[in-house]
C-alpha cells in the first residue's frame, strides 16, 4: 500500500469521525435550551426532506424516473407497509419500467 | 437471572439489526459500485476495503475517487472530505438527546456508525433509543457497506444493468418510508420535510452552496423557522384565552 493514500484513508476517516463524534463528548443531552431541544427533535424530518430532494430527481437520465421511484415508495408507504416493502416495490417498479417501458 | 439481564441487553440489538435491514439492501448497490470504481482509479484491494472500514462515508469516498483521477493533494482531498461530512454534527446533536444516557466509551463507539441513512431509521422512532438498539442498526449497515466495497472490487458490479440502476432508487425510497408514517399523523412534520426539501433544491440548482453546507443549512432553516412559527401560534392561543 502506498504510503500517501495510507495518510489519506487516515486523514479522511478523522475529519469524518470528529463531527459524528463531537456532540456526545460536548453534550450529556438535555442540558441545551429548551427552543434548541425542540429544533433538535425537528431536525431527522428536516434532514429526510433535504436528503429526498433534489437527490431522488437525480439517479435517473430523466428527473421522471426518480419521481416515479419516490410515488410508487410515498405510496406503498402511505398504506402503512413495512420499510423494507417499501424499498424492494420501488426497485421492482423501475426494474420493470426499464424493461417494458423506456 | 443472568439469562434474563442477557435477554434484556440482545432484545434491542436484534431490534436494530432488524431495522437496519433496508439500509443494507440500500447500501449494497452503491458499495459495490464504489468498489468497482476505486478499482478503475487504480486503488489496491486492501486500500479500497481499508477506505470502507476507516471512512464509512459514500458520498465522500466517491469524492475522493473522482479527485485522486483528477491528481488533487491530499489535503485538499481530506478537506472537502471534512465539509461534506460536517453535516453528521448535526446529526449527532440530535441523536444525543434521544439517547439513553450511558457510558461515554459507549457512545463514542457507535457515534462511528452514524450516517445519514441509520440516523433517519433511529431518530424517526419514538421515545428514548437503547445503546444496543443503536449499535445494531449502525453495525449491520458497516457490514454491509464493508462486505459489498469488496466484492465490488472483486467481482465488479456484475448484476443486470437494469436491476443496478433501479437500486439506485433504495435509498431514496427508505427515506421515504421512513417519512411518510410520521408525515400521517403531523403537518409539522410534513412542514418540515418540505421547507427543508425545498430550500436544499434552491441551494442545490443555484450552486449556491455546496451539498455539504447545503443540506446542513436548509435543515436548520426549516427546524427554526418552523418551530418560531409554532411558538408564534401557541402565544397567540395563550393572548386569545
Amino acid at each position: 500500500m502506498s504510503n500517501e493514500v495510507l495518510w489519506l484513508i487516515i486523514g479522511m476517516g478523522l475529519v469524518t469521525y470528529l463531527p459524528r463524534v463531537a456532540p456526545f463528548l460536548l453534550f450529556k443531552g438535555k442540558e441545551l435550551p429548551i427552543f434548541v431541544q425542540s429544533v433538535l427533535k425537528n431536525v431527522p424530518y428536516a434532514t429526510l426532506g433535504a436528503l429526498i430532494f433534489p437527490g431522488v430527481l437525480l439517479i435517473g437520465e430523466s428527473i421522471w424516473y426518480g419521481l416515479l421511484g419516490a410515488a410508487i415508495a410515498f405510496i406503498v408507504a402511505y398504506i402503512g407497509a413495512n420499510v423494507v416493502f417499501v424499498v424492494l416495490s420501488a426497485i421492482i417498479v423501475l426494474s420493470g419500467y426499464s424493461l417494458f417501458i423506456s | 437471572m443472568a439469562e434474563l439481564l442477557l435477554q434484556t441487553r440482545e432484545v434491542p440489538f436484534r431490534k436494530g439489526l432488524q431495522a437496519g435491514v433496508s439500509i443494507a439492501i440500500g447500501y449494497a448497490p452503491v458499495a459495490l459500485t464504489f468498489g468497482l470504481l476505486a478499482k478503475t482509479a487504480g486503488l489496491s484491494f486492501i486500500e479500497t476495503v481499508l477506505m470502507s472500514m476507516v471512512v464509512f462515508a459514500g458520498a465522500s469516498q466517491y469524492m475522493a475517487l473522482s479527485l485522486i483521477s483528477l491528481g488533487t493533494s491530499t489535503f485538499e482531498i481530506i478537506f472537502t472530505t471534512f465539509i461534506v461530512n460536517i453535516r453528521h454534527f448535526l446529526m449527532s446533536t440530535a441523536l444525543n438527546e434521544k439517547a439513553e444516557d450511558d457510558k461515554l466509551m459507549k457512545k463514542a463507539l457507535y457515534s462511528f456508525g452514524i450516517t445519514d441513512e441509520s440516523f433517519s431509521v433511529i431518530a424517526t422512532k419514538d421515545g428514548v433509543q437503547k445503546t444496543g438498539f443503536i449499535l445494531g442498526v449502525n453495525i449491520i449497515g458497516y457490514m454491509s457497506w464493508v462486505t459489498f466495497t469488496a466484492l465490488g472490487y472483486v467481482v465488479g458490479a456484475n448484476l443486470p444493468q437494469v436491476l443496478q440502476e433501479s437500486m439506485t432508487v433504495a435509498l431514496y425510497a427508505m427515506f421515504i418510508g421512513l417519512l411518510v408514517p410520521s408525515m400521517k399523523g403531523s403537518a409539522k412534520v410534513v412542514y418540515l420535510a418540505a421547507i427543508a426539501a425545498g430550500l436544499n433544491t434552491i441551494f442545490t440548482f443555484t450552486g449556491a452552496l455546496s451539498t455539504g453546507w447545503s443540506i446542513v443549512i436548509a435543515t436548520l432553516i426549516s427546524s427554526v423557522l418552523v418551530e418560531v412559527i409554532e411558538g408564534m401560534k401557541r402565544g397567540d392561543r395563550q393572548n386569545e384565552q
